[in-house]
């Protein structure tokens, strides 16, 4: 099958929904012209126009609420935030106005909106660009949130997200857009809330998402000189969360370890690890452990950096731990 | 020229400084030496200069994602500042903060920041505390024109007036934000005139001129420090560089670019010294050699700095709070 890279996975998605349905739009800032910050729009401006891939001003908070009402009058935009950081001036009209309003005005309203983002360490660009914060919108009723791990993904998932009634968190990862992986060409689409089974395995079900999920394999890998079989699950969409998948894993690995880029503290690991003894306490055969990235602001300087996010060690030590 | 010969030497000199640095900046970039992202503040020069020569030692600033000419006019020092960009132990934020985040706060220099326009309400609040310290303070902040267009920006514009706040709002109009033009996603032309709307006086001025700069600066220094409240000032001016070092610049034209490269500040201001005889063409060359070598060895120290130890990722998360209020210190 080709290869291509994720962020043209991002762009086939976009291109093949915009020339399907015309309501669908892209706004955002520079991405346009410039083909956004991560090159996730290249092209389409030039394919479709001014008038359907938007530059906008700085106004984050305008971005999401001009989606939210472009949405609820018959349009399905989609919102490029530059960075996950900057959802922080969005966050009224996201966690206030999208996620609420079908469920406030008595379901009569739908949000068909998907705000893409990215998010994730790794380019030393410190506290202010750096941050995983899934965990904010995982925690908020009425949003859905997904997070690609793979171009195959990327593209099934996004174009599932567009023709979703629900406003959907998006969430890339920037050091997955230079990523090349196989995307067939005809249209297909991964339905939300499917996790998937990156690699079968029997010792240890290992959970992780976007970028932390390739950390995974690679323990996943080295865990097998040791004959540590780890089966590693990609739930894909955090929610909904496909938890079936993850019990069913469990079941048969009888131990969880949890792989996040998110602070520690109130992490989305920490929610998975709640639902599973919730669901099946009596399937663990060991405590359940987490791998998250250290509750520090992501610091500038590389070596701090690398220390602040899980890395390959952080993953093989938390499954010896309870495989040994 | 009113000033005296030692301070117009002073701004040339400054000048030169943040344009040397900015460019060691893009080298070292380039060779990876410098990591992450940096926005180059070269061609904006007059406008942090001129605005940081208007005020004292004891006020303060608030800059931007592209501030290490701000850092730089309010007195930091070119070895911390590199060493900062390298990520070092030595850099004015121990290598936590890098280039975005910039800040010297021992010089008034409150700190940059990554979150476009977050700087603004922050500088509001400094000019409350001056005014509720009683002191005689002025807070400049710095911003661009597309921060302009952000909801926050409105805000405290509108707070900064209603309490008559000692803040000078200072829009550095280089006609982009990244890629979109300010005509495309401003409308209006002037950002002065979104001072209007919550009845903040406002000036324009030549941004590529420092001396203009610092004129307009004084002024609208002199009534916050009398107690008259807010004034915005617009500098129109020009970033030479990309956006950031992946840009291929392809919003703009190469002619554009010319046009404002022959409007150079630094260039202009040589000139005018040499054509008043404040300074021979000599003694500027040797100025500009000397803010050469300074830069040369502020690489040197940036490069020698060691990395910071990973032993110390946590701390300064929290201050140090008394064990009765937080069992113990069991915040950790
Ligand atoms: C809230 C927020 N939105 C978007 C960005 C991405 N971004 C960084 S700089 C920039 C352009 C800023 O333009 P302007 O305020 O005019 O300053 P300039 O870069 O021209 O100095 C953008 C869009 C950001 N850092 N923060």
């Amino acid at each position: 099958m080709r290869e291509i890279l994720y962020k043209d996975a991002l762009v086939e998605a976009m291109r093949e929904e915009m020339e399907r349905d015309e309501k669908v739009f892209v706004m955002g800032e520079d991405v346009a012209i410039y083909g956004g910050a991560y090159g996730a729009t290249k092209g389409l401006y030039e394919q479709f126009g001014e008038d359907r891939v938007r530059d906008t001003a700085i106004s984050e908070s305008a971005i999401v609420g001009a989606a939210i009402g472009a949405a609820i009058t018959g349009m399905r935009p989609i919102a490029e935030i530059m960075y996950i950081d900057f959802i922080t001036q969005a966050m009224d009209q996201l966690v206030n106005q999208a996620a609420k309003m079908r469920y406030m005005f008595g379901g009569k309203t739908t949000v068909p909106m998907v705000l893409r983002t990215e998010g994730g360490a790794g380019r030393c660009i410190a506290a202010h660009h750096s941050q995983s914060l899934e965990a904010w919108i995982m925690h908020v009723p009425g949003l859905y949130l997904v997070m690609p791990s793979t171009p195959y993904d990327a593209k099934g998932l996004l174009k599932a997200s567009i023709r979703d009634d629900n406003p959907v968190v998006f969430i890339e990862h920037k050091m997955l857009y230079g990523m090349k992986g196989e995307v067939p060409e005809a249209d297909y689409i991964i339905p939300l809330g499917v996790a998937d089974i990156k690699k079968k395995g029997s010792d240890v079900t290992i959970v992780a998402y976007s970028r932390q999920l390739h950390v995974a394999m690679e323990a996943a890998t080295e865990l097998e000189k040791d004959n540590i079989s780890a089966e590693v699950i990609d739930p894909r969409t955090l929610k909904p969360l496909d938890i079936d998948t993850i019990l069913t894993s469990v079941k048969k690995t009888s131990k969880l370890v949890i792989v996040s880029e998110g602070y520690k503290t109130g992490n989305v690991a920490s929610e998975i690890a709640m639902l599973v003894m919730e669901h099946g306490f009596d399937l663990l055969d060991a405590p359940v452990k987490r791998v998250c990235a250290v509750d520090v602001p992501v610091p500038m300087s590389p070596v701090l950096e690398d220390a602040a996010i899980p890395n390959k060690q952080n993953v093989i030590n938390a499954v010896k731990e309870i495989c040994q | 020229m009113k000033e005296s010969k030692e301070e117009l030497i002073g701004y040339l000199r400054k000048m030169m400084e943040i344009r040397l640095f900015e460019e060691k900046v893009m080298e070292l970039l380039a060779r990876n030496v410098i990591k992450g992202a940096s926005h180059l503040y070269a061609g904006e020069e007059a406008v942090a200069v001129g605005a940081c020569s208007a005020i004292k030692p004891d006020d303060y600033i608030t800059s931007t994602h592209r501030g290490h000419g701000h850092c730089l006019a309010k007195g930091g020092k070119l070895p911390e500042m590199m060493a900062e960009l390298c990520g070092k132990a030595t850099g004015y934020c121990k290598g936590r903060g890098g280039s975005m985040h910039i800040a010297d706060v021992t010089a008034g220099n409150l700190g940059a920041t990554g979150i476009v326009c977050s700087n603004v309400p922050v500088a509001v609040g400094a000019a409350l505390s001056v005014k509720m310290r009683k002191t005689s303070q002025v807070v400049l902040c710095f911003f661009g024109d597309g921060a302009s267009n952000n909801g926050v920006f409105h805000e405290s514009l509108n707070m900064a007036a209603v309490w008559k706040l000692p803040v000078v709002f200072v829009c550095e109009n280089n006609l982009y934000g990244m890629s979109v033009a300010a005509s495309r996603c401003s409308a209006v032309q002037d950002m002065a005139d979104k001072a209007k709307a919550y009845d903040i006086p406002s000036m324009i001025c030549d941004g590529m001129d420092v001396l203009a700069v610092r004129e307009t600066i004084k002024k609208a220094v002199e009534r916050a420090r009398k107690g008259d409240g807010p004034t915005l000032v617009e500098c129109k001016t020009y970033r030479y560089f990309g956006h950031s070092r992946s840009d291929p610049r392809a919003y703009r034209t190469k002619e554009e670019e010319k046009e404002w490269r022959n409007k150079c500040p630094i260039k202009q201001f040589s000139k005018k010294l040499v054509d008043n005889k404040i300074f021979t063409e000599q003694e500027i060359a040797q100025i500009e050699k000397q803010a050469e070598e300074d830069v040369e060895s502020a690489e040197k120290f940036a490069v020698e700095s060691p990395y910071p130890n990973v032993k110390e990722l946590r701390d300064d998360i929290y201050a140090p709070s008394p064990t009765e209020l937080v069992n113990g210190g069991a915040i950790r």
